[in-house]
């Protein structure tokens, strides 16, 4: 089994008349993923690359019956294309876009409160459940169906963890990037409470980052409800505080967000927290053994 | 980005905030005028980025316009050293010459975004000039906070609240209720990420002014905001940080010996982190972008290589749908360019390529000129780089 994505979706890609959108859109339908068409307001009723194209999500969702929806938009618009395809009720908007501003998000959070969809990102690689279905920019062939869930903040870094996985001949049940950003749809205990709810799913890693304090919450939430292996790892333990490292939300501020912080809560939580990125796959192995 | 004081109280003065009179000064000679124009009495303020400029010696009141002038002297070109401004110190280029205020009691507001929350906080303080963190550990109950809707902005009852929370009434407690509504209006209305006004002060007469002020804003909201962007002061950056980003390479400077070139924000500070585990030090934290094209590589390289600090360089890439061996490419062309041009690369380059394509990727670091060492995994990579320091 897998979480989120899977045999039964039905993907939109928005933007897809872009370089990186239609890139994108025919990567996913090459892993097998059914991807429906796209959206590009002033360019329906036309085709690229064989995929249908409509003016307007609620448009798409009515034609096709998509379940999910992949976002390449520009920053500046971005907000809206998220928004657009809550109200038109597609069930999963994954965001890829980096650079949207904060308060676009702190809005697009206000708007999403009381409605069914379920966002993921923004500034993610998306989500794979391997053997089924990709939604998202990470490279599919590095991935193997199995019996881990892996959840990340990071996309290269995701990237490592899986392939050092795949090495270790540990599959995995879904890999999910909930993004860089500071304000994000889905959060690390959104994607455990699915993973804990996942037959298929026996162990999980977790990669964290620095800033904010989404890693103690997500700690807390293991403690007391999670019983099966979890490796962890927070990348930026050498950052400096005050300094944005890359990510808009990997920032120690206001004495918060550090990395020692977030492995302590991990560890007490029952974690196995690894100080070293080349050792997340072998640890797991070795927990599994 | 960060801006001056003399900015940001320019911009609260746009909101409505009481900010006292002043202008900024880049000539000594001008401050004695605006001294006299003070009643003669005014504040001489370093205008630089960092915090902590008082302590530095960067703020100081001067009693006549004669001494104003001799006060901005000393200031102007100083090295100020602060707590966040390294050893070295930032020049002063500026002053802020300020009319000076009795000042009865000093109060502290911010609004800040509350990432768990995720929507703006609002805080306030009768600790004023103390730091808010010190504040929050300390005596967490001492500060009062109001969540800000993000469609509504600040409500008047939450403004109510604030003022007789700080133990205000009448006059006094209007006034901080405009000045929290106008921190509030700046901070959405500029797309802020963070406004603050420390200390916020009342006179002995029972007025509000905003003595101090700091303003940092979302990079990723200055294409919507130019006139906020027109305020940013690359003096104020290193360089290095500032070439960096005119190439869209994110690239900071760090205090150790490896160079780090890496793809993506997460693979880059998890490189930096196995460096010191193996016994290093990072020279940098540098994310070439997903793609890592041949442009974004070679101008990578140029900037890690003007850091004299550094004596190996680290290259760390994950190719996903950007194909390793194109990456490969980029990196051998990077250098031979960098060769043709005069200024090669002569320290030990560890390269680490993993992903699509990976066998091409090595295959072309091969037979290249240049004798790269390569790595086939973080750990050996990080343990060659360090070793490579040593010979």
């Amino acid at each position: 089994m897998s979480i989120l994505v899977g045999e039964s979706t039905r993907l939109i890609v928005q933007g897809i008349t872009g370089r990186e959108g239609l890139f994108h859109a025919m990567g996913c339908r090459e892993y097998g993923t059914e991807v429906v068409g796209g959206v590009t307001p002033g360019k329906g009723g036309s085709t690229v690359e064989g995929f249908p194209v409509w003016d307007s999500v609620e448009r798409a969702r009515r034609v096709s019956g998509c379940n999910a929806t992949l976002i390449f938009v520009p920053p500046p618009f971005a907000a809206d294309a998220i928004m657009e395809a809550a109200d038109a009720g597609v069930e999963l908007i994954v965001c890829i876009t980096e650079g949207i501003p904060v308060q676009d998000m702190v809005r697009v959070k206000a708007f999403l409160r009381g409605r069914d969809s379920r966002l993921l990102g923004p500034n993610c690689p998306g989500l794979i459940s391997p053997g089924q279905a990709k939604v998202g920019i990470m490279p599919g062939h590095i991935h193997a169906p199995g019996n881990v869930g892996v959840i990340s903040r990071s996309g290269t870094l995701t990237y490592e963890a899986v392939w050092q996985l795949t090495k270790e001949g540990l599959g995995q049940t879904t890999c999910v990037g909930i993004g860089g950003d500071p304000v994000n749809g889905t959060s690390f205990i959104d994607v455990l409470a699915l993973f804990a709810g996942d037959d298929a799913t026996e162990a999980v890693v977790l990669i964290g980052e620095i800033g904010g304090t989404a890693e103690e919450e997500a700690a807390a939430w293991i403690g007391e409800h999670l019983d099966i292996p979890v490796v962890g790892f927070i990348a930026g333990a050498t950052a400096p505080p005050g300094r944005r490292m890359g990510h808009a939300g990997a920032i120690v501020a206001g004495g918060k967000g550090a990395a020692a912080e977030k492995k302590a809560a991990l560890s007490a939580a029952g974690v196995l927290v690894v100080d070293s990125p080349a050792e997340m796959g072998a640890r797991l192995s070795e927990a599994l053994r | 980005m960060k801006i001056h004081e003399f900015q940001a109280k320019g911009i609260l003065r746009r909101f409505g905030a009481a900010v006292p009179q002043g202008k900024v000064i880049d000539d000594p000679a001008q401050a004695g005028p605006i001294c006299e124009d003070f009643g003669g009495r005014c504040v001489v303020k370093a205008q630089i980025h960092a915090g902590g400029r008082g302590k530095g010696g960067g703020v100081k009141v001067a009693s006549s316009p004669s001494e104003a002038e001799r006060l901005a002297g000393e200031i102007l070109g100083m090295q100020l050293v602060t707590h966040q401004t390294g050893p070295e110190g930032q020049k002063v280029r500026q002053v802020l010459i300020e009319e000076a205020l009795e000042i009865d009691r000093e109060l502290y507001l911010g609004v800040t975004l509350d990432r768990a929350a995720e929507r703006p906080l609002l805080m306030a303080s009768r600790a004023g000039g103390m730091d808010i963190e010190e504040v929050a550990q300390s005596d967490p109950d001492a500060i009062l906070r109001e969540l800000i809707d993000p469609l509504l902005g600040v409500l008047p009852f939450q403004c109510r609240r604030i003022a007789s929370g700080l133990g205000f009434e009448g006059g006094t407690a209007r006034q901080i209720q405009s000045i929290v509504s106008s921190v509030v209006a700046a901070y959405l209305e500029t797309d802020a990420s963070l406004v603050e006004i420390n200390p916020l002060m009342v006179d002995s007469k029972g007025d509000v002014h905003a003595l101090d002020a700091k303003m940092n804003f979302d990079d990723n909201a200055l294409f919507r905001r130019r006139d906020i962007a027109e305020l940013r002061d690359v003096h104020e950056e290193n360089p290095l940080e500032v070439e960096a980003s005119e190439h869209g390479i994110s690239y900071i400077k760090l205090d150790g010996s490896i160079g780090c070139m890496v793809n993506g924000a997460g693979l880059a500070m998890a490189t930096m982190d196995i460096i010191k585990l193996y016994g290093a030090e990072p020279a940098n934290f540098l994310d070439v972008g997903g793609s890592a094209s041949q442009e974004a590589v070679a101008s990578a390289f140029r900037i890690i290589l003007s850091d004299p600090a550094v004596k190996a360089v680290l290259i760390n890439i994950f190719g996903g749908i950007a194909r390793t061996d194109r990456i490969a490419r980029g990196v051998v062309a990077a250098i031979d360019e960098l060769a043709a041009e005069g200024t090669p690369v002569e320290v030990p380059v560890v390269v680490r390529l993993e992903g699509t394509n990976v066998e091409e990727g090595r295959e072309v670091l091969e037979r290249a000129d240049f004798d790269f060492l390569v790595a086939d995994g973080m750990a050996t990579a990080a343990e060659r780089a360090v070793e490579a320091l040593g010979g």
